[in-house]
This record gives structure tokens, sequence and C-alpha cells, in this order.
């Protein structure tokens, strides 16, 4: 299995043909290429690369401090990474270095969304103005940068009613329509994280990336989750990238599994691959002493960290 | 059953005597300390020696005072404690009624106030002083509305709003003084110069937040105020900019001659005439104001103001260009200092630096702050406290029946001012209107 792993790294890199069992996507639509993000001395990220296949549910998972978040956040123009590239490929044939976009125009005109590990709602805005303010840009563009929408135009308000039916389905799919009128803010937790994957799915993203969109749920909302990524995928042909460490979530609905640890991609494949890689095994439970320095080495922690 | 009822008296009659002592422990200890500030007052005698006069009557005034207010308030906080333990959910629903009521009232009474200040005084040049203050009260209001934009939607804390209102007050004085520009032309003038200088400075600092961004702005303003006063040979420096030319009613000055207001509608020569158009001016003024917010709030960018008041973070993962949208409510919050600057230059026919430091600023954001972050009425009544109380204060005649005849209300304002905020942090640390209206509802589209 590592050596298969091993190939098809060396297959991202050389960009050679895929092999068969865990090679990387074919029509890959996000290509992360030799990504590294050093903060002070302290390297968070060190030479990842991963393509995310489009149309697929990619999991990104590692142990706590793997980097994840990190990545998330080089992929999402929070962070510009110190070294590497991250290019998006649009279906209509566009290609966008994500890592030299200004932040707001990664989900703007790349079209990646993204939530947060915390949630980040508008708390004293409620429901349906949260899914409103994602659709910000088509609004914009109806309301005349504002001069239109403040003579009230009509062009406007149809735009804003469109809006409005579109957030309407949104909450109608999570269940939500009662609280629509209701502060986001008061909402319970798994009501808040739905709501979240809804308000950024309302920016018509290509992408999206979630970064544990289960934590904080029980196993029904768990389960429900599960339903309502494959609905996103399968209806909305959105490509989903999860950070996540609930595996009953990860093995369910990942198409393709990229595992990180201390900054390095320690494998990458289908979820029943990465479900027996020994040194994924060997990253979430550890291993005996006697073969630490073995293993470290196998890895290439040895000399770049510890 | 008998033994609940004993102990629920027991209860009550312990709250009682709990509420009585503390009341005379406040008490205590107002004496303890009006002992040496309060029961001798030094005068300077017939020769060269101080008198000392002593004032235990009003020692015993205050002692009694302090206990009466603590046991009314005691009370009262016992009884809403009683009263929020029986729920009362209809509370909220009871107060936004309210200020739905109110909104309209207060709009009526600004509408009609020349003719109900003439009704009242018995003629329309003794209706002057209320009419002045309507002024100067609607004034406040309308800088208030306009630094509600910035601080109350957007968020960001601007502690030199006044440097706004000084260009939009310079930029009317200096156009009509040298280029003899009329008001109508400089009013839009104005504003824009104002906004201007909002992009100006919101370019460098608004990738600063919260308390780095308050000091500033805080700064600018004082920049502002500086160059008034420094640049002489611009701005007349602290002497200020005199004969500035009065408003006229579109273009037919107040005169009392042929081809005045007066004489083209067939009216008495009054110079009450003037003023009450300076009224309905600033009043036309400030409600656009608030017609551009409330329009706003429900517009995209308004919607983004507040999302980034929020979560800045989040609003940028939506694609929201957060530079821009912050740029946009500075420049349109300054735009309107800058209108209501003009109509101060105007009105006052007379700039000087003087009425541009700190202190403005700092009322101007205690009256949104006291409003409630974002709210309209909230911050129309706080303008009307905060800049009308002052002047009630003025005409409290009794109160030196109580403290004597030397007793002037006014050296206590800044005193009731500290009482007032404290009250309002206590008992409505939101503000008067802290309940925010969403800007749309599912059920009302429907």
């Amino acid at each position: 299995m590592s050596l298969a792993t091993a190939a098809g790294r060396l297959a991202i890199v050389e960009g050679g043909p895929p092999p068969a069992a865990s090679g990387p996507p074919d029509d890959p639509i996000l290509i992360v290429d030799h990504l590294t993000m050093r903060f002070g001395g302290l390297t968070a990220v060190n030479d990842l690369s991963f393509k995310v296949g489009r149309g697929d549910i990619t999991a990104l998972i590692g142990p706590n401090g793997a980097g994840k978040t990190t990545v998330f956040n080089c992929i999402t123009g929070f962070y510009k990474p110190s070294e590497g590239m991250i290019r998006l490929c649009q279906a209509g044939g566009e290609t966008y270095l994500l890592e030299r976009l200004p932040g707001h125009d990664v989900n703007r005109i790349a079209r990646v969304a993204r939530t947060f590990q915390n949630i980040r709602l508008f708390p004293r805005m409620t429901v349906l103005e949260n899914l409103l303010v994602a659709m910000h840009k088509p609004l914009m563009q109806a309301s005349g940068f504002s001069l239109a929408g403040i003579l009230g135009l009509a062009g406007y308000r149809n735009a804003q009613a469109a809006a409005i039916e579109k957030a309407r389905a949104w909450l109608d799919r999570i269940d939500l329509t009662a609280r629509a009128d209701d502060d986001a803010g008061d909402l319970p937790y798994g009501d808040q994280r739905r709501l979240e994957i809804a308000r950024a799915m309302c920016t018509d993203p290509v992408l999206l990336c979630l970064d544990e969109p289960a934590a904080g749920l029980n196993p029904k909302e768990s389960s429900e989750l599960n339903r309502l990524l494959r609905q996103i995928r399968d209806e909305h042909g959105t490509t989903v990238l999860l950070i996540e460490h609930d595996m009953s979530v990860v093995m369910q609905i990942s198409d393709r599994i990229v595992v990180l640890d201390y900054g390095l991609k320690i494998a990458d494949g289908t979820p029943d691959a990465i479900r027996t890689d020994t040194r994924v095994i060997a990253a979430y439970l550890g291993v005996d002493d006697s073969e630490v320095e073995a293993v470290e080495a196998e890895v290439g922690l040895t000399g770049t960290q510890a | 059953m008998a033994g609940t009822a004993t102990m629920a008296r027991t209860g009550a009659g312990g709250e009682a005597a709990a509420i009585v002592k503390d009341a005379l422990l406040h008490a205590l200890v107002t004496l303890g300390l009006s002992i040496p500030i309060v029961s001798y007052r030094t005068d300077a005698g017939q020769g060269t020696g101080l008198v000392l006069t002593s004032r235990w009557g009003e020692v015993a005034i205050l002692c009694a005072a302090v206990f009466g207010l603590r046991l009314a308030q005691q009370l009262f906080l016992a009884g809403r404690s009683r009263h929020r333990a029986k729920a009362d959910p209809s509370a909220p629903a009871a107060v936004s009624r309210a200020s739905a009521l109110i909104a309209p009232f207060t709009l009526g009474i600004a509408l009609t106030l020349p003719a109900l200040a003439a009704l009242a005084t018995g003629g329309l040049s003794e209706s002057r002083y209320w009419i002045d203050l309507g002024i100067l009260i609607l004034t406040y209001v309308m800088l208030g509305w306009g630094l509600n934009i910035v601080v109350g939607l957007a968020g960001l804390l601007d502690l030199g709003y006044v440097a706004f209102y000084a260009v939009g007050a310079y930029s009317y004085a200096l156009l009509s003084t040298v280029f003899g520009l009329s008001f109508w032309i400089c009013l839009p003038l104005a504003g824009l110069f104002a906004a201007a200088f909002g992009v100006l400075l919101g370019f460098p600092v608004l990738r600063l937040r919260g308390d780095y961004l308050a000091i500033v702005t805080l700064a600018f303003g004082e920049i502002i105020r500086l160059v008034l006063i420094n640049w002489v040979d611009f701005s007349g420096g602290a002497a200020g900019l005199s004969s500035i030319p009065r408003a006229s009613f579109f273009g037919i000055p107040f005169t009392a001659g042929e081809g005045g207001f007066a004489a083209t509608f067939g009216l008495d020569f009054n110079p009450m005439h003037r003023v009450v158009f300076l009224y309905y001016l600033i009043l036309a003024l400030a409600l656009i104001t608030n017609l551009v917010t409330l329009r706003m709030r429900r517009l995209p960018l308004g919607r983004a103001w507040e999302a980034l008041r929020e979560d800045e973070i989040a609003c940028r993962s939506l694609g929201i260009n957060t530079t821009m949208t912050k740029l946009t409510a500075f420049a349109l919050g300054a735009m309107f200092a800058g209108f209501a600057g003009s109509f101060f230059a105007v009105r006052q026919g007379f700039v000087s630096p003087e009425s541009f430091n700190f202190l403005e600023s700092a009322i101007i954001l205690a009256i949104v702050v006291l409003g409630g972050m974002g709210s309209q009425i909230g911050v129309a009544i706080a303008a009307i406290a905060m800049v009308g109380g002052p002047e009630l204060l003025r005409n409290l005649g009794f109160l030196k029946a109580v403290f004597g005849e030397h007793f002037d209300p006014n050296e206590y304002r800044l005193l009731l001012f500290g009482l007032a905020m404290v009250a309002m942090m206590v008992f409505r640390p939101r503000g008067l209107i802290a309940e925010r209206e969403p800007s749309v509802r599912l059920g009302a589209a429907r």
C-alpha cells in the first residue's frame, strides 16, 4: 500500500499517468502543488501536494496540529503560502492561482466557499439575512452598486425576490424555514452548522471547503450532514473538500482521503486503502518505542522536524 | 401549608428590613462624605479672613434624598425581579410596539414644532427660543444618524467624526466667501468634500480594528482642528471665518425691503421667517439622512455593513470586499456630517475651530451609543435627551428654591451626564432601543 501511495505522490510531482487504485484524480478541480507554510521557525505545512477531483468529496484528515486548517486557510486566501502553488480549474476552463488572489476574490471570482471550525455566522442578523449576505455579488450588481437600489427601481426588487426564493429553497433543505426570521445566534449548535453550510452554498461555489462540519454533532445529526453533503455534490455539482475527525462521516462519504501528519502528506487514497495504511494507523494510534525511528525515517520526519 | 405562608411572610419581612438597612447605610455614608464637603462653607468675610457658614440643613436634605432614592431603587429592583420571576414573554413585543408608536409621534411633533411653539408662547417672535432649540437638537439628530452608519451599522468606532462636520462647515464658509457660491451649490459640494476626506482617512486606517481605529480617528479629528487653527491664511486661524452669507429661500433673501422673502409672499417682515426656514431645512436634511440609512439597510451594501460589524472574517469568506465596504460606510457617514456642517455654517454665519473640538465628537458618539447602536429612533430620542436635557436644566427654577439662590443647575450638567450614562449601562447596556428590526422577513416576502 505504502508503495502505491509513494508512486501516487511521484505521479503528482511529475504529472504522469495515475496508478489504478489510489492514483490522483483524472480531472482535478484543485491542484495543490508543493505547498509550504511557515510561521517564523515553525513549518506548519511542508511541501504538500495533492489533487481534488471534480465532483468528488475529498477528506483531509490527520491528528490535531497536523496543519489541516492551515492548508484550508491557504486555499481560501486567508494565508499567503510561503511556497507553492494552488491552482483552481473551473469547468469552463478558467484557471486561477488562488495564492495570488486577494482574500475576498477567492470566493467572488474563483468561487471557492468555506465554513469555519468555530462557527462564524452573523449572530445578530436573522437566518434569512445571513443567506442574503452570501448573495452579495449578484444583489450588488442588481442594485446598481446601491444607486438604483436607493431609488427603489424594480430591477433590484426582482433580484431580491429571486434571492429570497433561493434562500428559502436552502432553508427548506436544511429544515430551518420556520426559524428564518430569528437571529442566527439563537439557533441550536447543529442548526448553526447547517446554516453555515447553506450560507456558503448560497455563493454558488464550485468548490466547498468545510472545516470540521460534524464537530459537536450527535450521530443523528451527523448522518443528516452526510445526506446534505451528498446532495450538495450530486444536485449542485459542487466539489467538496472537508476536514473531519469524525471517521463515521469521513469513511462513509469520502471518495478520496488525504492524510496529513506534522504538515506532511503521509497517505492519499480511497477510504478502504487509508483504513489499512500502516503509516496512518501509526500517526493516529502511535507505534512501539522500538519502531519510532524506523517509522519516522519512513515518513521523512527525521531531520526536518522535531 | 400554614408553614409555607409564614415562611413567605417572614421572607418578605426580612427582605423589607434588609432594604431599609441598606438605605440607612447609604445615608450614613452620605453623611460621612458630606461632613467634610458640604457641611461648612467658607465665605469671604468683611475683613481679610474667611467666615464659616454651617449648612447642616443641606446635609440633612442630602442624606434624606440618598435614603429615599436608595429605598425607591431597591424596592423597584425587588419588584422587578419578582415580576421577572413570573416570566413575561410579551415584554419585548410591548417595547417594539411602543417604539413603533414613538416614531410617527416624534415626526409629527418635529413637523409642527414652529406652529406649536408659536401657539404655546403666543407669537412667532416669542417662540424663537424653542425653534432655535429645535434646530440645535435636529443638528445633533442628523449627526447622530450619520455617525450611526459608521458606528451602529458598520461597527467602526470613529472618535473623530466632528472632523467631517468641520470640513463641511469650512467648505461652505470658504466657497461662499471666496467664490461667492450660493448655499444650494455649496451644500452638495460640502458633502462631497467631507466624503472625500472620509475616503482619504479611510484608505490607510481601515485595516485597523476596534481600539486602534478609534485612536487613529481621534487623532484625525485633532489634526483637522489644529490645521484649521494654524493655517491662518487658509482658514483664518483661531479667529475663524465670519460674515458668511446667510441662507436664502431658494434665491430669495430674508430681508425687509423690496424683493425680500416677506415682500415676495405678501407677508409682514419678521426675522423669524429665516429661523423657521432654517428649522425646516435641517429637518429635511435629517429626514433625508434617515431615509437613506433606512434604505441602505435593506440593500446588499447595508447588509454587508452589518455583516462586517458581526464578523469580518466570515464576510471575507463570502466574497465581500471588506475594505471597499468599510470605505463606503465611512464616506457616506462623512458626507452627512458635511451636509450638517454646511448647515451649521449657514445658520451661525461664523465658524471657528472652537466649535469642532473632541467634546463634540464625544457627544455625538454618546448619542449613538445611548440610543442603541443601529436604532434610528433610539438615536433621535438620545439626541433630544442629550441636547435638550441641559436646556431643560437651565429652566428648572424650582431647584433654586430647594438648593438656595446661588444654585446654578448648569454647573451640574456633566455630573448629570455621568449619572445618565451609569444608569444606562446598568439598566439598558445595549442602548435605549436595543431591539434590531430585521431588514427583510421571510413572512413579509411571501
